[in-house]
């Protein structure tokens, strides 16, 4: 039975190859490329034929609605996983990663229309521009740590803002930057379909870069510094080359993700990246799972569907006498707020590894159904 | 060169950062003897100076009245908080620590915008608005007040730590938690105590702004303000908090007038304190008067 990939003993890895699969096996690893091959046929198909839009699954598809928000896991989660590669695999902490998303969303903008580059090249330079300026601020990093280093991303968090304000002819100033739509030669990504695709495509890219570069040497040394750094340093682990390392591809990620996210918004306003976004960030790898390449898109998802979870909550509270009153209707974005912070709370007190740990377990609990030892 | 401008702002600035100073003083209290970091500092102040603005407003109480009822609730709360919230968080690593008090102020924030509303709201005058002129400089007495309790405060503190039992048992904790455990000192109460003090003086110092500059959301961000004069001062400081709040205090005000009479930027007054943390935590992390924590390989 040894070709039937449930291993219903456990998993006995023999050799170092083994261990640092990506997918333990080849069913998980069909199952990913199945799914992701129906989601781009899910989302083909009603845009090929347009009658189809009209049945019950597909109508999720061609809605614009479900894809915008698919877009915004996708954006998001391309910057989330930035961030847990700096504070989940790193263990240094950023309090800064919105004003990172938003140097790329206004490199990419910059790019395009002043410079006059295609789009679809602006949003790998954006990355890199943002990679540059998660280097310069990541600099102390080189000397600082845990909660100093914490602080000081705060900070840079508020002076990267300020200077989204004041560098009128980068930005725009207050009036904001225009982002065009990517274009593909004549094919140009102007619907939410179409650009549900190409974010989908970029989120797999990188999503697999960051899987392949966690097996790597310096994916070795980042999770050594953050397990304990003087022994790390011991074992000739570079510290300041690999703190300072990490925070330059968190914002390469944050870049990518802020780039997609201009040119979906197709404008882009310094207001959006305030620390309130950077925490978000945080609490997407918090409640996805600290160092877990699949936490990040997990937590994503949790914190993208959790204003619209809050908003169907109060949408059914409103039948009610209860939640008929102006009070609970008004308080909406507050509720809305209110329930970010208090997932965090909870997640860190109740399942302070993730959901990717609560992932592991359910497929832990099917691999040994019925014996659970 | 305008010298009365500039004089008006220092004044203002010394004012400002004794206020900074005793926020920070609270920040410093919960990190000795926590090592917690409190993101949601401001939070403090914010409902502080809201919970004793309806109770003045809505419920009529006479100033001194609400005044306690409002420290007698922020004392509740602080302890509430540390047993529900943070007590769980004890031994997990930093980042999840700091990650609880962000949540916590988002949420706190939140929950106080939704009961109180956004718009900025002014306290009932409790002392006669005529200003008062000290060496030809105008001063407001709600300003001249709050500099006073910042200074009792301060004193206070320090006669706390000094010479009551509770602040000794305090420092001991801070000093080494087993070692104060082992002399009989409950360090769960301890850090309840803790939470309960700095929650108490962030509402004092969350009224007296309130009175000065109207209540409002803008509130909290005295919180955030509170870290570049923290780190200057050192972090594990009391006095270093103080002196890096009036530095602060002065230097952002220092900044506006610079801005304003030959660079034109705008914003300087929020942002130069951020460039001075920074330009801290490279040069010299831990501060005036911090612990140097020397680490070998």
């Amino acid at each position: 039975m040894a070709t039937l990939s449930l291993r219903p003993c456990g998993d006995f890895r023999t050799s170092y190859r083994a261990d640092t699969k990506i997918f333990d096996t080849p069913t998980s690893r069909w199952a990913m490329v199945g799914f992701l091959c129906a989601l781009y046929g899910l989302v083909i198909l009603p845009q090929a034929f347009p009658p189809l839009a009209s049945l019950p699954v597909l109508r999720l598809f061609a809605d614009g609605y479900a894809l915008s928000l698919g877009i915004q896991v996708c954006y998001y989660a391309i910057a989330a996983l930035g961030l847990n590669i700096l504070v989940g695999f790193t263990g240094q902490i950023s309090l800064g990663h919105a004003a990172f998303f938003g140097v790329g969303a206004f490199s990419s903008a910059w790019l395009n229309t002043r410079v006059g580059l295609p789009v679809l090249v602006c949003i790998p330079l954006a990355g890199l521009m943002s990679a540059a300026a998660g280097l310069l601020f990541g600099a102390p990093a080189a000397r600082i740590k845990g909660l100093y280093l914490a602080i000081a991303t705060l900070a840079a968090q508020f002076i990267i803002e300020d200077l989204f304000v004041r560098m009128d002819w980068f930005t725009g100033g207050s009036s904001g930057a225009m982002a065009d739509t990517p274009m593909l030669g004549s094919f140009a990504f102007d619907n939410d379909a179409r650009y549900f695709l190409l974010s989908l495509s970029f989120t797999i890219v990188l999503f697999v870069m960051a899987a392949n570069l966690m097996r790597s040497r310096d994916g070795r040394a980042f999770v050594a510094l953050r397990d304990h750094y003087l022994s790390a340093e011991v074992m000739g682990i570079a510290l300041t080359r690999y703190r300072v390392m990490s925070f330059g591809i968190a914002a390469f990620y944050a870049g990518i993700g802020g780039a997609l996210y201009g040119h979906y918004l197709m404008f882009v306003s310094a207001e959006a990246f305030t620390i309130l976004l950077s925490i978000q960030f945080l609490g997407m790898i918090i409640i996805g799972g600290l160092g877990s390449v699949m936490g990040a898109m997990l937590g994503t998802i949790f914190m993208v569907a959790l204003p619209e979870v809050m908003g169907a909550v109060i949408a059914a509270l409103q039948t009610t006498q209860w939640g008929n009153r102006p009070a609970v209707i008004n308080g909406l974005p507050f509720f809305r707020e209110m329930a970010i912070g208090a997932a965090i709370i909870l997640f860190l007190i109740f399942e302070p590894d993730g959901l990717a740990h609560r992932w592991r377990l359910i497929k832990t609990y099917w691999k040994l159904y019925p014996f659970s030892h | 060169m305008n010298g009365e401008l500039l004089f008006q702002l220092l004044l203002n600035g010394v004012i400002v950062g004794t206020l900074y100073g005793v926020v920070a003083m609270c920040f410093v209290l919960i990190y000795k003897s926590t090592q917690v970091v409190n993101f949601a500092q401001g939070e403090f102040l914010l409902i502080g100076a809201w919970v004793c603005f309806s109770l003045l407003t809505d419920f009529q109480l006479p100033f001194v009245l609400g005044f306690l009822f409002t420290l007698v609730f922020m004392m509740a709360f602080g302890v509430l908080l540390q047993v529900v919230v943070l007590r769980p968080m004890i031994g997990e690593p930093i980042i999840s620590v700091i990650m609880v008090t962000i949540g916590l102020s988002i949420f706190l924030r939140a929950l106080v915008n939704w009961v109180f509303g956004q718009s900025a709201r002014s306290f009932p005058k409790i002392f006669e608005a005529e200003s008062v002129t000290i060496a030809g400089l105008n001063v407001e007495p709600a300003y001249l007040m709050s500099f006073a309790i910042s200074i009792i405060i301060m004193i206070g503190f320090y006669y706390f730590f000094r010479y009551s039992r509770h602040g000794l048992a305090m420092r001991a904790t801070a000093f080494d938690q087993q070692a104060a455990q082992s002399l009989g000192i409950s360090v769960k109460r301890v850090f309840a105590m803790a939470w309960a003090i700095s929650a108490m003086v962030s509402a004092l110092a969350g009224v007296v702004m309130g009175m000065v500059n109207g209540v409002s959301s803008a509130l909290s961000f005295v919180g955030i303000k509170v870290f570049p004069a923290v780190i200057l001062g050192g972090l594990d400081s009391i006095i270093g908090a103080i002196v890096g709040g009036l530095i602060i205090g002065v230097l952002e005000n220092g900044a506006e007038f610079v801005d304003g009479q030959y660079l034109h930027w705008g914003n300087m007054l929020t942002i130069a304190p951020f460039w001075v943390l920074i330009a801290i935590l490279v040069i010299k992390p831990y501060g005036l008067f911090g612990t140097k924590k020397i680490e070998r390989v």
